[in-house]
């Protein structure tokens, strides 16, 4: 990977992370997740009802190995909300399963409460 | 490239000497785990910092040499 190419990833992450208010760096796209960890995040995310942008990492190597600097996190999926890291699978799981997840959404009024 | 449980365990066991550590081999191929891990390192940290220190222990492994490690971390009760 050149710098350049680095660089061209972290600021496109950088922008949609802060364009939208929750995105969703996965495996595959919402409709078709390439990846069991991806799709349950995903389920979750419709399930609450949260408007999310999923961005593809499979699409661009230079993508899929960014996300994991920028976030200093060494998997996939990554979801971001309102430009902050929350987590992987199992911690939007765990924050789903207790009810913070949807705290945390309501709170920052991206869905009802 | 699958890790066996006890290398899994025994590197675990060396970042965190006082951790209660429980790990299942969920596909029984060596290459996707669950470990819950509870030790004290992991006091007043939000989990993503608490992940994060597992992550680092493991030296990059996780995402290269394993598949997936699904992580359950927390400090004792």
């Amino acid at each position: 990977m050149t710098d350049a190419a680095t660089d061209t990833a972290h600021d496109f992450i950088a922008s949609t992370i802060a364009d939208h208010s929750v995105a969703l760096f996965m495996k595959g796209t919402p409709d078709q997740p390439a990846c069991g960890f991806s799709a349950m995040t995903v389920q979750i995310l419709d399930h609450l009802g949260v408007e999310f942008v999923g961005v593809n990492v499979l699409q661009n190597d230079d993508l899929r190995q960014g996300v994991k600097a920028f976030s200093d996190w060494p998997t996939i999926p990554q979801l971001y909300v309102k430009g902050e890291f929350v987590g992987g699978c199992d911690i939007v799981r765990e924050m789903f399963q207790s009810g913070e997840l949807k705290t945390l959404l309501a709170d920052k009024g991206l869905i009802e409460a | 490239m699958p890790m066996p449980v006890a290398d899994l365990e025994a590197e675990l066991k060396a970042a965190f000497p006082d951790a209660e550590i429980t790990i299942e081999d969920l596909a029984g191929d060596g290459d996707h785990y669950r470990a819950r891990i509870v030790s004290a390192a992991f006091s007043g940290l939000a989990r993503v910092r608490q992940h994060q220190l597992v992550y680092a222990a493991l030296k990059g492994k996780v995402g290269a040499e394993l598949h997936a490690l699904a992580l359950e971390t927390a400090p004792p009760a």
